[in-house]
């Protein structure tokens, strides 16, 4: 029976758990960490749930990146999930690579790819090479015009002078091993379609129109936070999509949604059990303090996952992560 | 009372139609998922048709499903525009070739 005092407002997500026998939604381990690293960012785009932009400060100092580098020691955890913001714009990050890379971590980094076309920034692109570091370009869009009008004009344009480049270095290529992914959210209050339809379009349409490489394409349900929400709301679309959301729950992606494998660290180094609780600053309920300071992996593995209605953000259909859908379409 | 006869949440009962006829349901969204589904053409051929046969039916239902199926599936709005004018170039040309009966009445009756 589900507690109804541990439910948000209507608590529609925990009781659809609850009608599948999931509630409580519990960790089944942690084998990666998500680190965001710093909230500024070169663009500001309108679906941004991190409300990340030029003029956000945040970002992780050194005393908390030496703390999520110890706790990344943890031989269960092999997948170090880097974001931000712009992780590329954190003073640290050739050290963090360099400290995670000596751990033998596998690496991600969550790139808007324009930031590595900016001065100061290029060299970055050679390291990620070079550390072998896996990378995921956020592309809402195979063509320009709704690309743009999410992250601004002429955003795409450069998107496309950048996969040029890492393609040329070897990314998104056969045999490289340097892998490029993409990611695609809907540019506006709609659920994307199947992961595999998109991922022949994108790749038809790179490929022929722009002989551009990248190895696999997520898509991602975009989750009502953050700036999103409020352009949910600000264009009367909040109710449609939450109640688009609700009809689209399915039960059989519980068992693999991520926040069951993951902890998210925020710049402050409070820990999440993902991205989007982050936003809504709803702390881990491991029955240890949530911060990273306090890492206990053994109480962190089995806590219990905050849920709350932006949950079915991730249920929806196929269902939806970092890394794109859960289940096979 | 103005309740119109057509609301948005009407699109929710559309798995209902089967209703009073559930073996007949049955077999028509069978027939309709298969009809539907990427086969030789893609979902996403299959979705631009759809659409531009909802908007020549008139059908707000099918125009509301299919324009967020597009959507989806990362049709542009210009592709789909070019569907609906498919549309309407046929029911103009169906239009004008039913005329066809009316010029063969007239040249028939004039003298």
């Amino acid at each position: 029976m589900v507690e109804c005092n541990k439910f948000d407002i209507d608590g529609a997500f925990a009781v659809q758990l609850g009608k599948c026998g999931d509630y409580p939604l519990k960790a089944t381990g942690i084998d990666t960490l998500q680190m965001n690293i710093t909230r500024r960012c070169n663009l500001t785009c309108k679906h941004c749930h991190v409300n990340a932009g030029p003029d956000r400060a945040e970002k992780m100092s050194q005393e908390i990146l030496s703390r999520c580098i110890k706790a990344a020691e943890h031989p269960s955890i092999q997948t170090i999930d880097i974001t931000g913001g712009a992780p590329e714009i954190h003073p640290d990050i050739e050290m963090l690579i360099n400290e995670m890379e000596a751990l033998g971590k596998r690496i991600l980094v969550r790139s808007n790819l324009v930031i590595l076309l900016e001065p100061g920034y290029r060299h970055l692109m050679g390291l990620f090479a070079d550390k072998k570091v896996e990378l995921i370009g956020s592309l809402p869009d195979y063509r320009s015009q709704r690309s743009d009008r999410q992250r601004g004009n002429g955003v795409h344009a450069r998107i496309m002078e950048a996969m040029k480049e890492l393609n040329h270095i070897g990314y998104g290529v056969d045999g490289t091993g340097l892998i490029l992914n993409l990611m695609h959210n809907p540019a506006g209050a709609y659920l994307p379609a199947c992961q595999f339809a998109l991922e022949s379009e994108y790749r038809r349409v790179l490929h022929q129109e722009q002989n551009l490489f990248f190895n696999e394409l997520f898509c991602l349900v975009n989750c009502p936070v953050g700036r999103y929400l409020e352009y949910l709301k600000n264009s009367g679309n909040f109710h449609d999509y939450m109640q688009t959301l609700n009809k689209a729950f399915n039960s059989k992606t519980t068992g693999f949604v991520m926040c069951r494998k993951t902890v998210s660290v925020g710049w402050d180094g409070r820990l999440f059990d993902c991205d989007f609780n982050q936003v809504e600053n709803i702390t881990v309920n491991s029955g240890s303090p949530a911060h990273i300071s306090d890492f206990e992996f053994d109480l962190l593995s089995k806590r219990e996952i905050e849920v709350r209605n932006h949950c079915f953000a991730c249920t929806a259909g196929a269902g939806s992560s970092c890394c794109g859908t859960l289940i096979a379409d | 009372m103005n309740q119109p006869y057509y609301e948005p949440s009407d699109l929710e009962d559309f798995p209902n139609i089967g209703e009073y006829a559930p073996a007949a349901g049955e077999k028509f969204f069978d027939y309709y998922n298969a009809a539907t589904s990427a086969g030789k053409l893609t979902e996403r051929e299959k979705s631009l048709i759809a659409l531009a046969v909802a908007t020549v039916r008139h059908c707000p239902y099918c125009i509301d499903a299919f324009t967020n199926k597009c959507l989806s599936l990362g049709v542009d709005n210009d592709e789909m525009m070019e569907a609906v004018h498919v549309g309407a170039a046929m029911v103009a040309g169906d239009t004008l070739a039913h005329a066809t009966q009316m010029r063969k009445i007239i040249k028939k009756k004039e003298m």
